[in-house]
């Protein structure tokens, strides 16, 4: 049953939140243990939400659009006195002094928070191998893997634990997750949602957003944590965009772009079976009244090297902080700089510290023009050939992932191989522009394939239409 | 391969984040940092002269809030997730020096 369904029959009263909440948590309780998509159930906590939700409702109360909603959120998101780990040993057992404003905006809709999923350490992975605490394992072949980040996320909601999870995307972290999962994901504009609250991985680039069976529900999920928030500096001025009231207007008359560089042609790696699917998303779109065509946006292809400077850059800034001396771990010795170098060495996992010391690198004295510098240009390059091509078309079109899910282990020893996921995913987070991934069929394994639709800074409304297209035209998606 | 990065650099990157290697995790990164930077190596051939660097997808403009109380975070919350704390400061080994 859909997020969206699920309220309304909790608000009209023909269910109680507390028969949906313990209806999720049993199938989390049965699920769960092949899974592994949660670190932290919150079970008793969410009972008495609900039970407080149900006492709203007699009393003649309207708690939102959520209300009685059970949602999971990726535990790199701050709850009030509840551990938020990153999937990190350097944080475990932290419990944070406040609440992340998404956590404060899906309670004020009715939401029920069950629980807090698990994600590659610091949202650094494509496949949630990189946890602290075990990897999580696709809902649809447990042999493979979920895609990460924010693998916990797609997981549970592609295993019907909960309708609706929060992730976050900083290279891909919610698509790629999504598209292997075979369930919608959205990463929104740069500032759209507000990071307050989210443990920062690479700033100019972390962005919240929502995990959902249908568009429909992740269009509603959206607008309720989406807006202008104070508490984060780069937030966008104004309230979230209405995306559920345009969703059905089609795409009569849009102009949209396959970009060439990222669907095959160009780029080695993307598998046959998902540049098929792609193509057969394309012609629903034309069938739907769109114009397709392939279009060239020719700096998309150093997307991934800007990104792996750029991202591990800001991370190894952002990553400082764990010192071992306000929060989480310590790790005692004779003087502060070894209790320093002692924390963050039993603390960080092999890919944080690969990634905090690339980062470190490219920002040194010698280097920073050649690495550091030069990316940030190539940023400039992207952007500007992204304002070319929407000069021409309102979408873009390309894959999410280039493969469907592949197996647990697989590129786990070879970075360079998994970084390579995120090629066609990178693009949007180093412009700052919103896109989302829809499940469109399966490939030759069965497995789902996503379709990823780009869109302009702002340009939600329009992406969300192309994508109630897709959703609707998509063949049958993989069964577990 | 390359000479993009040595043992040596990653030795010293290593001690400037705080870390502490083992000589084969020394290899083993070394290898995989030179990886990484060699795939960055197509950003040789731009040429990039005439564009300004992008740091950050918004134009931003500082953002200044009224100068008026608001709640904060609890004192006693924010130092009960410290390690260890000593008269409501947080506590840490000698600077200089070590303990005896």
């Amino acid at each position: 049953m859909s997020g969206r369904a699920l309220a309304a029959a909790v608000r009209s009263g023909d269910r109680s939140a507390r028969s949906v909440v313990d209806e999720h948590l049993a199938a989390i309780r049965s699920g769960e243990p092949e899974i592994h998509a949660f670190n932290l159930v919150l079970a008793d906590e969410a009972r008495a939400a609900a039970d407080e939700v149900d006492r709203r409702v007699a009393a003649g109360e309207d708690p939102g659009v959520l209300t009685g909603v059970p949602v999971a959120i990726k535990d790199n998101m701050c709850t009030r006195g509840v551990p938020t780990t990153c999937s990190s040993r350097i944080l475990e057992g932290w419990r944070p002094p406040y609440d992340a404003t998404v956590v404060e905006r899906l309670a004020a809709a009715g939401a029920v928070l069950v629980g807090k999923t698990n994600l590659d350490e610091f949202a650094m992975g494509s496949s949630t191998e990189n946890s602290a605490f075990g990897a999580t394992r696709n809902p649809l072949d447990t042999t493979k893997v979920p895609g990460g980040s924010s693998g916990g996320s797609a997981a549970a909601v592609a295993a019907g634990f909960v309708p609706l999870s929060l992730g976050s995307d900083t290279g891909g972290s919610i698509r790629q997750p999504a598209a292997l999962c075979g369930v919608v994901g959205v990463k929104p504009t740069y500032g759209a949602v507000s990071r307050y609250g989210l443990v920062a991985f690479a700033s100019s680039l972390d962005q919240i957003g929502p995990f959902a069976r249908t568009v429909s529900d992740a269009a509603l999920f959206l607008e309720v944590i989406g807006g202008h928030d104070p508490l984060d500096s780069t937030s966008i001025p104004g309230a979230a965009a209405d995306l559920t009231s345009v969703l059905d207007r089609g795409v009569e008359g849009m102009r949209i772009g396959i970009i060439e560089e990222l669907s095959g042609d160009g780029l080695e790696g993307i598998a046959g079976d998902v540049r098929a699917r792609l193509g057969e998303a394309a012609a629903a779109l034309e069938a739907a009244g769109a114009t397709v065509e392939t279009t060239s946006v020719p700096s998309t292809v150093y997307g991934l090297s800007a990104y792996y400077v750029i991202a591990p850059a800001e991370a190894s800034s952002n990553l400082a902080r764990y010192d071992g001396v306000r929060f989480g771990l310590r790790v005692d010795a004779p003087n502060s700089g070894d209790m320093h170098t002692a924390t963050r060495t039993a603390g960080f996992g092999d890919e944080v510290k690969r990634r905090i010391m690339l980062g470190t690198y490219a920002l040194s004295a010698g280097y920073y023009d050649a690495y550091y510098g030069k990316s940030q240009k190539v940023r400039t390059l992207i952007v500007n050939d992204f304002a070319m091509a929407y000069g021409t078309y309102d979408l873009l079109l390309s894959p999410t992932a280039p493969t469907t899910a592949f197996p647990i282990g697989e590129k786990t020893a070879d970075p360079m191989t998994m970084y390579l996921n995120d090629v066609c995913t990178i693009p949007s987070n180093l412009a700052g522009h919103p896109s989302m991934s829809v499940p469109f069929g399966v490939g030759d394994d069965g497995m789902p394939v996503g379709v990823q639709v780009l869109a302009p800074a702002m340009g939600e409304p329009v992406m969300f239409r192309a994508a109630a297209v897709l959703e609707a035209a998509a063949p049958p998606g993989a069964s577990s | 391969m390359t000479e993009r990065i040595t043992r040596d650099d990653v030795a010293h990157v290593a001690d400037l984040a705080r870390l502490s290697l083992t000589a084969d995790e020394l290899d083993a990164f070394t290898l995989q940092l030179a990886d990484v930077l060699d795939h960055a190596a197509d950003l040789d051939a731009l040429d990039l002269s005439d564009l300004e660097p992008t740091a950050h997808p918004l134009p931003l403009v500082n953002v200044f809030r009224a100068d008026v109380e608001g709640p904060t975070s609890d004192r006693d919350e924010v130092l009960a997730a410290a390690p260890s704390v000593e008269e409501a400061q947080f506590r840490v080994p000698p600077v200089l020096g070590e303990v005896s």
